[in-house]
């Protein structure tokens, strides 16, 4: 039976049931109650806590548990996030699995409380240095990343990656009516540190990465055909398809149900996955697309960079024009992306590509 | 022999020579893989005290006990 | 001297490192093998690595072992202990790892009063990127970056962590600094390391073993004179002891 939960709490607490025994951060707005949850949560299922010093310990001491097998999980926002790049670099080249949340928030430098979607480059791109990507889902509802904690721990185990749960402050924040998951049985993982040496982890000194580079390329290659998770609607026949993702995509959702409702031929495409991106919903648009149209809450526009490259590989005898209607930070109104729908089919609005 | 010698691993630093209690430590005359000169014992004056293993940062010495 | 006993490197470190000449990282990591094998623990042990000099000790290692971050060391140990309480965690690290880039989460994990072991080899310079200025360098000391010697003034004080963990943390469980300038110090450093492993072993809390150890090369000595340089010039400021001991009230 759904019950009414603050979304952080019901994320934290779908962690648990995920199997997540260990968790390590450092508060910040507004992830801090997945902290505080687990604070109390964690020793009640014989699991681990630890407020950690700063967000780079925090994720560091992810990487120590999750050397040794267990689910570990950290959750942060915005700048915290940052600096846990590092670590997170650190987990995707040493092919440890870990689950990071980040309810995004608005703004550069130490930036805003406001919900927001600026950082899908960072999520997308791998964030941290060198040559990597994360898993990145992005959940819409509370329900939704409730349902996504236990296939995200198994993502992140099957390929030996982080998978990153890129959520909004909105979606940490509200309440909505949930139904958790129940619980799964928890074991430590095969290639764990347990002291007695019986995985032969190589040295630093003895890796190759021109050989790991392979084997990289490979895993890559297999998340982009396998994993790709999305929501469509309408896209067969769109004049226009819309692409938003999170909070955003639920107003777009609505806004193209009105919109068909009035006679737009209009369709929308809402990544839970931005990285692999869903390229197969991509494949499946209308050939006679006249363009299409993403929904971001930045200023800037960057998941319009993906929706362009991604139709023009599926639509390559065409160019269709992408749209990028952004809205900085907060969820826009229904009414505000039909408007803007509007303006964009009478030719006031440019092109972004 | 009471003390046995991975003349491979030797780094020349000369610090078993200098601990030696009796002093019977000395480099040889030639050259082991990686360049330098291996130390040598002299079985007649060593007594197989071990302070030779206790000093070297490279394990090259076994007492053999 | 009678009958002599057999002793020989532990397997788990019987291999070539890339140690430089004269460096003590070599007779510090035989010693902790040495004490894990007389505490039977050889097959119950985690080594969260640092980076600089420590790194070598990731190839020489036959065990498990996970190179941190530089600095991390602290934190990622952390993390191991809390999931595996039984396992012993020791981080390996240089000063520069564990008191410059890594004194938060050294630190830290000193106050939180893990259940962890850390070595801190300090040679009072950044060994591995040329024989950089430390927390540790002494005053007056030239490295490359204090190229006229080490002005205090402007650079702060040669740091004694040991010594903080003893005066400052009341919950922890061992603080010593040990070197490895001869057989009586080495030998004396040796029993320093058991206690710490075996505080640990006693879920007694945080214990940490500093070395005086010598950079023959970025000091610009051979390995006999950075030796003597440790006694003349680094015992004085860094006393070798027993700061805090297994077991006892804060002194």
């Amino acid at each position: 039976m759904a019950e009414m939960m603050k979304g952080n709490e019901a994320i934290a607490e779908a962690a648990v049931r995920a199997g997540a025994r260990f968790y390590a951060g450092y508060p910040i707005t507004p992830s801090s109650e997945i902290m505080e949850y687990l604070s109390w949560r964690m020793a009640e299922v014989g699991g681990s806590f630890v407020q950690a010093e700063s967000e780079l310990a925090g994720i560091n001491m992810v990487i120590g548990a999750s050397a040794c097998g267990v689910r570990a999980l950290t959750a942060s926002s915005g700048p915290g996030i940052s600096l846990k790049q590092e670590g997170i670099s650190t987990l995707c080249d040493e092919g440890l699995p870990a689950v990071v949340i980040t309810q995004v928030r608005y703004g550069n430098g130490l930036g805003t409380l406001f919900t927001a979607q600026c950082d899908y480059n960072r999520e997308t791109r791998g964030g941290g240095q060198g040559d990597y990507r994360c898993i990145v889902l992005c959940p819409s509802s509370v329900q939704e990343f409730v349902d996504l904690m236990l296939p995200a721990y198994e993502l992140s185990e099957k390929y030996r990656i982080v998978v990153v749960m890129m959520g909004e402050g909105t979606l940490g924040q509200m309440m909505e009516p949930v139904t958790l998951p129940d619980f799964v049985e928890t074991k430590r993982t095969p290639w764990a540190l347990t002291g007695k040496y019986d995985y032969k982890k190589i040295g630093i000194f003895e890796r190759d990465s021109r050989k790991e580079a392979v084997e990289l390329r490979e895993k890559y290659a297999a998340i982009k055909e396998n994993e790709q998770r999305w929501f469509d609607e309408g896209v067969e026949d769109a004049d226009y398809v819309f692409v938003a993702y999170g909070v955003p995509g639920r107003a777009t959702l609505g806004a193209i149900r009105e919109l068909r409702a009035e006679g737009e031929k209009v369709g929308l495409i809402r990544p839970i996955t931005a990285w692999p991106f869903p390229e197969k919903a991509f494949a499946k648009i209308n050939p006679a697309c006249k363009g299409v149209i993403t929904v971001e809450e930045n200023a800037t526009g960057q998941l319009v960079d993906d929706a362009a490259l991604y139709i023009k590989k599926t639509h390559k005898d065409r160019n269709i024009p992408a749209y990028a209607l952004t809205y900085v930070y907060n969820t826009p109104p229904i009414r505000s992306i039909k408007a803007d729908y509007h303006r964009i089919k009478n030719g006031e609005v440019k092109e972004v590509y | 022999m009471k003390v046995e010698i991975n003349r491979a691993r030797c780094k020349e630093c000369g610090l078993c020579i200098h601990n030696c209690p009796k002093k019977c430590i000395s480099k040889s005359t030639e050259l082991n893989d990686a360049g330098y000169y291996p130390v040598q014992i002299d079985d007649e004056a060593c007594i197989g005290c071990g302070i030779c293993y206790t000093v070297c940062p490279d394990g090259v010495f076994h007492v053999l006990g | 001297m009678a009958a002599t006993r057999e002793r020989k490197v532990p397997a788990l470190v019987d291999k070539p490192m890339d140690f430089c000449p004269g460096c003590g990282h070599g007779i510090v990591s035989r010693l902790i093998m040495e004490a894990l094998e007389e505490l039977d623990q050889l097959d119950n042990i985690i080594f969260p690595i640092g980076v600089g000099c420590s790194s070598n000790l990731g190839a020489g290692l036959e065990c498990d072992r996970l190179h941190c971050c530089h600095g991390r060391a602290g934190a990622v140990a952390t993390g191991m202990k809390r999931v595996s309480p039984d396992t012993l965690v020791v981080s390996y690290q240089g000063d520069g790892d564990a008191y410059n880039i890594g004194i938060a989460e050294t630190f830290n994990a000193a106050y939180r009063n893990e259940n962890i072991t850390v070595i801190v080899i300090n040679n009072t310079n950044f060994g591995m990127t040329g024989g950089q200025m430390s927390l540790t360098t002494m005053e007056g000391q030239k490295t490359s970056t204090s190229i006229y010697g080490r002005d205090c003034s402007v650079t702060g004080y040669p740091i004694r962590f040991p010594e903080i963990v003893a005066r400052e943390f009341p919950g922890a469980a061992y603080a010593a600094r040990g070197t490895v300038t001869n057989p009586a110090n080495i030998n004396k450093l040796k029993g320093y390391i058991k206690n710490a492993l075996q505080a640990q072993l006693n879920h007694e809390g945080y214990s940490i073993v500093e070395v005086l150890s010598p950079c023959p090369i970025n000091w610009g000595l051979t390995p006999v004179k950075a030796m003597e340089r440790i006694e003349k010039e680094l015992i004085p400021y860094y006393p070798i002891g027993e700061f805090k001991k297994r077991g006892e009230e804060q002194k």
